[in-house]
């Protein structure tokens, strides 16, 4: 247990308030203002007009035509978009546990000098710029690409096929981006694990896969959660991923934020709310897996 | 214990180590390799050249790109230095100020920029920055990269500040050392390799950004990401790899510095 110390308790504030003042200036307030956006107005050539309105949240449901005067037809194009975002994030989820899953497992169960390696091996392409490898992502899978190309020379298929711009594309990308997110919490839970109960397991003639699966897997599985929650939640507003390695099909919530913002044709309070379903999204994310670490601590 | 029996054992989770690493290197180590193809064409592969990293210097676009990497390194580099005093300050605080009440908020405060999606965070900026009649450009970029540059030089400092035990200040106050001269004499020599990764990770998250800056660059400022974006939106050329190539080895470069100053500094703190 580390002791609790005081010695710079008297200077708290004064050490504090930097952080509070900066993160509550132009991350807190900023995000309470982009909520009153979300109800203001919009102004044609970007920006808003304050008057409140929720056409900005029912422009997501609603049809009204091209001069808002149309009887509201219910739109399905926005909720597409976010379904696709929320699947799609699933998806790179699921396959960054399968491959992160074992990974982690395996580096920590390596000899202590091997394992530095390993990690560090693991960790390197995370700093990696990822833009840089979002684009080296789109160079592999172009059509003719050197993937297309050695899987022609191989003789496994025939024509290329078209990767970019389909909805695999950028599930590859989003798996790609954040699978190391997924290695680092599980390494660090089964680093933890006391190996002494897989060996009990294994005294009383329970199978291997049963050990893992009934005994490992449950030890370790806050950091499962963990790293489900860091590849989710930013494959969620990802916006590089969807933007460079798809096309108009696979729009996602990052893009339709950031059309409403660039040029001249956006729509400042729609983009606003796009940007506060999303943060609620991700708000009620973060909230049950809290409540799911506390319930285990108990 | 059975010959060849280990209970750590599981078949194919090292094929699927391999197959993780593969992945997360192949298509950086395909670009490396086409960033020294001598062809203007991305897809034939002609000869080996150093063609287009002289390009990089010399070419057409040589200036835009200088100007872009200028940018990127002094806002990197400011970002980081005001991110790493800010996060010491809160680090020494948290850890070093007792219990106090409000130090869950706090803590989540600190690490809300992580939180928050990025292009939420992006768009926040935009809005705030415009009501405000900030005008965008080098500072409102500056501004937005401090914010999420906390957090990251946070957790390495902090991190580092929880392993020394507290003896050494206690023993410095009992001598009538002042809170500074504790903090610069005593705390500072063994937190320094902290602040120094925490300071380098603050770096590379500054000069990896692109969404937030793309936001809040304005018309005109460009960083290293957004010039590379920019291009890119046209086709992928050769010059462009070359670029990349270095900034990757750039990135590469100093995470292993940070890697082995937070180490080292760990060697030389456990010896009694």
């Amino acid at each position: 247990m580390p002791t609790v110390s005081a010695a710079f308790a008297p200077l708290r504030n004064w050490l504090m308030a930097p952080s509070w003042l900066i993160v509550g200036f132009f991350l807190v307030l900023p995000v309470l203002l982009m909520l009153v956006y979300s109800f203001l107005t919009k102004e044609f050539r970007g920006g808003v007009i304050w008057e409140p309105t929720l056409a900005a949240y029912d422009q997501f449901l609603f049809d009204r035509g091209l001069f808002g005067d149309a009887p509201p037809r219910l739109q399905w194009a926005y909720i597409q978009i976010f379904f696709r975002s929320i699947t799609q994030a699933a998806g790179a989820t699921f396959f960054c546990l399968i491959i992160g899953f074992p990974t982690a497992y395996f580096i920590a169960t390596r000899a202590d000098n091997a394992k530095v390696v390993w990690l560090f091996l693991v960790t390197v392409p995370y700093w990696v710029n990822l833009l840089i490898r979002t684009v080296s992502m789109k160079f592999l899978i172009r059509d003719n690409g050197p993937l297309n190309e050695g899987l022609t020379a191989l003789g496994l298929i025939d024509a290329p096929v078209q990767l970019i711009n389909t909805n695999v594309a950028v599930q590859l990308g989003l798996f790609y981006s954040y699978l190391p997110f997924m290695v680092l919490p599980i390494y660090a839970a089964v680093e933890r694990y006391n190996f002494a109960l897989s060996e009990a397991a294994s005294d009383l003639y329970a199978p291997k896969w049963i050990i893992l699966r009934r005994i490992l897997i449950p030890v370790v599985m806050p950091g499962i959660v963990a790293g489900c929650i860091l590849v989710f939640v930013p494959s969620l507003g990802a916006f590089l991923a969807p933007d460079l390695l798809g096309g108009a099909k696979t729009f996602m919530i990052g893009s339709l934020i950031d059309e409403q913002f660039k040029g001249n044709a956006g729509n400042w309070p729609f983009g606003a709310a796009a940007a506060m379903i999303l943060l609620l999204l991700v708000l009620i994310v973060l909230t049950l897996y809290a409540r799911s670490q506390s319930r285990s601590k108990v | 214990m059975r010959r060849g029996f280990d209970i750590k054992h599981y078949g194919g989770f090292f094929a699927l180590t391999c197959l993780c690493l593969f992945i997360l290197y192949a298509p950086l180590i395909i670009v490396m390799i086409y960033s020294f193809n001598d062809s203007p064409s991305i897809t034939r592969w002609e000869s080996m050249s150093l063609r287009w990293y002289r390009d990089i210097f010399t070419g057409v676009e040589s200036e835009k790109f200088k100007v872009a990497a200028w940018n990127s390194l002094t806002i990197a580099i400011s970002a980081a230095t005001v991110a790493t005093m800010v996060a010491t300050a809160a680090a020494v605080g948290m850890i070093r100020g007792g219990n106090f009440r409000g130090k869950s908020v706090s803590f989540a405060l600190i690490s809300l920029p992580v939180m928050v999606p990025e292009i939420v965070t992006a768009v926040a900026t935009l809005i705030f920055f415009s009501a405000i009649g900030f005008t965008l450009g080098t500072l409102s970029i500056l501004v937005a990269h401090i914010v999420f540059c906390i957090p990251f030089a946070y957790l390495p400092i902090s991190a580092r500040l929880q392993g020394i035990e507290a003896c050494y200040e206690e023993a410095a106050q009992d001598l009538y050392a002042t809170r500074w001269q504790t903090f610069r004499y005593v705390l500072m020599p063994v937190l320094g390799p902290g602040i120094v990764s925490g300071f380098l990770l603050a770096f590379i998250i500054s000069l990896d950004d692109f969404i937030i800056t793309s936001f809040v660059k304005g018309s005109g400022v460009e960083t290293l990401p957004t010039a590379i974006f920019g291009a890119v939106k046209q086709g992928i050329k050769p010059n462009i790899m070359a670029l990349s190539t270095l900034l990757l080895l750039f990135s590469i470069l100093l995470v292993t510095c940070s890697y082995f100053i937070g180490k080292r500094g760990e060697v030389t703190h456990s010896e009694p």
